[in-house]
């Protein structure tokens, strides 16, 4: 029993055990302040993990994630700006994340390519496409008079809660309801398992497939039209790298990446262990040379930990 | 089971241990620079947040490294984070260094536009903002530091009058017409030339570019014979011309602005005459330095130009 219960919740003890030990050596660390902050800075890696979790289970991989938040964001902010409705643009742009997830599935399941493959061409047409969109140059919401409402989504807030906050939360519930609950989800986990017994038993695994890359674009979109929010600006490089974060956190929330085992609250917590990272070495004056250095071994004892707990 | 759990837990903190006593020496310093600085003894109290565009790039680690130095002899505790040229990282950086509450924070921004909301984040902080190289195109600054691009293009000048001798026939290509570099660097110029016998024969923009900083000096040559000299508002279009004006066999001065390394190698071999560079070690320090007026109430002007200077050979 008290085993089962470790092994169970054993990536939030240590989130916990992490935070505590971090806050011993810094008094701005466990502050309301610091943790709304934290919870902030983590929303746009978690809400592209809660999506790439999906991905990982059916033992995928998305790498085109940052491709398609740069893409969608700047489809996004030149419609504000162009003066379209904040709602009209917002939904375009996820449209466009989704269909260029869906693509990903269609090549994937139709055209019998590897994730890793396939994404890697979609994440390098997108970024080619984000470039002649944008022209190479940032966009900017400007005066328009949308400016001012798209800039709330990603740096607003509601009861004192910054916005971003709420837009995770409600990703991974329904991303946890969809997986634990739903027919959907108990199909992922079986395709990650054994894709050939999941065929054989009538499921038809390339819907399930070519869904699950439509969920991480439709998330990676919402991602990107937080993040442009969140600068008023779209960015032609923005989200170069992010597909690492994203995976790393998936990783660190102990989905495996042979697919089948895992769940979208461990990748809450793994985001929300690289997110603290960050900002507990920025806290604690580390030079940066350092910091990316640190970022790496954690991830690398996190996961050598867990694989020996197994 | 827990043994594993409480190892993992014990190598992480030896690992934050070891950072925190390992590379955050900078905390300790003030006690050091305490003698010098008595009549400043609050000093200990002032953090100041630098957040760097990307330390990827010579040219901010420089400017990164003076501010630090400077920071130092001051006596203030500096924090330095890096942007790795991703505004989402650097909105990041800055609502760190509020919660971190410190006093003061210099920005050197990935973006002009993308920096505005966390310029705002840190006015509704009540924390002042300085930024550096790159202006903020929205919130609060209590001033900005960057090269004199103005003095540059008129230090060019003056170099050019110097060997034509105060007389001549010179071009002047510019950069992508509206761009503050290239007004800077051309008002400067021509304020340096106005009261002498140089005439500028031609003036083309080339839009800051090597190959059509060639083509546009290749044309003025079959227009006009005579040239004594270049002025290219950078070193790309600086390049290009040189190439332009060796392929007709010619002798004219080029001179160039950003002393780029390419520039200074052709300067070092006798091509190029000379480039003008900019100082990131005095934008570094002297941004420490308006944070420390900032900090204590005095007043700091909107702008503050660093000097550039002349490389030669």
């Amino acid at each position: 029993m008290n085993r089962e219960f470790f092994k169970k919740y054993k990536s939030i003890i240590g989130l916990i055990l992490f935070s505590i030990i971090i806050s011993i050596f810094n008094k701005d660390f466990l502050t309301v302040n610091n943790i709304l902050n934290i919870l902030r800075q983590t929303s746009i890696n978690s809400i592209i993990a809660a999506g790439m979790t999906f991905v990982v289970l059916t033992g995928g991989i998305d790498l085109s994630v940052g491709s398609i938040l740069a893409f969608s964001g700047a489809v996004c902010i030149s419609m504000v700006s162009a003066g379209f409705s904040v709602f009209l643009a917002v939904i375009v742009a996820l449209i466009i994340g989704s269909i260029i997830g869906i693509l990903n599935g269609i090549f994937i399941s139709k055209g019998k390519l590897q994730p890793f493959i396939a994404t890697l061409a979609t994440m390098t047409i997108v970024r080619g496409a984000t470039l002649v969109f944008t022209d190479g140059r940032p966009i900017t919401s400007g005066g328009s008079k949308g400016a001012q409402a798209f800039r709330n989504i990603g740096a607003g807030y509601f009861l004192k809660i910054p916005i971003p906050i709420y837009i995770m939360v409600i990703v991974f519930l329904l991303s946890y309801y969809l997986l634990k609950h739903m027919k959907f989800g108990r199909y992922v986990y079986s395709l990650g398992g054994n894709e050939e017994a999941t065929k054989l038993s009538g499921i038809n695994v390339d819907k399930v497939k070519i869904f699950v890359y439509g969920i991480s674009g439709f998330l990676a979109a919402l991602a990107g039209i937080v993040m442009t929010s969140r600068l008023s600006s779209a960015q032609p490089n923005a989200g170069v790298g992010y597909e690492l974060d994203a995976i790393a956190s998936v990783v660190l929330g102990g989905t495996s990446l042979t697919g089948g085992v895992g769940s979208v609250l461990g990748t809450i917590v793994g985001a929300l262990i690289i997110g603290i990272i960050n900002n507990a070495l920025n806290l604690m004056n580390v030079s940066s040379y350092y910091q990316t250095m640190v970022k790496g071994i954690v991830i690398l004892l996190a996961v050598l930990l867990d694989r020996k707990n197994d | 089971m827990k043994m594993r759990k409480m190892l993992s837990v014990l190598l992480i903190g030896i690992l934050v241990i070891g950072i925190i006593s390992g590379c955050s020496n900078s905390e300790e310093k003030p006690a050091t620079t305490d003698e010098p600085n008595k009549e400043t003894g609050d000093n200990k109290d002032v953090k100041i947040g630098l957040v760097v565009s990307t330390l990827n790039n010579p040219f901010f680690v420089t400017m990164k490294e003076a501010a630090e130095e400077k920071a130092k002899e001051l006596g203030y505790e500096i924090i330095v984070l890096d942007s790795q040229d991703d505004p989402g990282k650097e909105i990041s950086n800055v609502e760190d260094l509020i919660t971190k509450k410190v006093s003061v924070i210099l920005i050197n921004p990935t973006d002009s536009d993308a920096v505005a909301n966390a310029v705002t984040a840190a006015n509704d902080a009540d924390i002042p903002v300085i930024t550096l190289d790159r202006v903020a195109n929205g919130g609060e600054v209590a001033t900005h530091i960057a090269s004199d691009n103005v003095a540059g293009g008129e230090m060019a000048g003056k170099f050019i009058i110097e060997q034509l001798e105060g007389k001549g026939k010179v071009v002047e290509i510019e950069g992508i017409p509206g761009a503050s570099a290239a007004i800077d660097r051309g008002e400067g110029f021509n304020k340096a030339i106005k009261e002498t016998d140089i005439e500028v024969v031609a003036k083309q923009p080339a839009d800051f570019n090597r190959t059509k900083g060639l083509e546009v000096m290749e044309n003025i040559l079959q227009s006009h014979a005579e040239i004594d000299a270049i002025f290219a508002h950078n070193d790309e279009m600086a390049l290009g011309a040189l190439e332009a004006v060796k392929g007709a066999g010619k002798n004219i001065v080029v001179v160039g602005f950003d002393a780029t390394d390419d520039a200074v190698k052709s300067v070092e071999n006798g091509e190029m005459a000379a480039t003008v560079a900019q100082q990131p070690e005095k934008i570094g320090a002297l941004g420490v330095e308006a944070a420390e007026k900032v900090v204590k109430g005095e007043k700091v002007e909107e702008f503050i130009p660093v000097d550039l200077k002349l490389i030669t050979e």
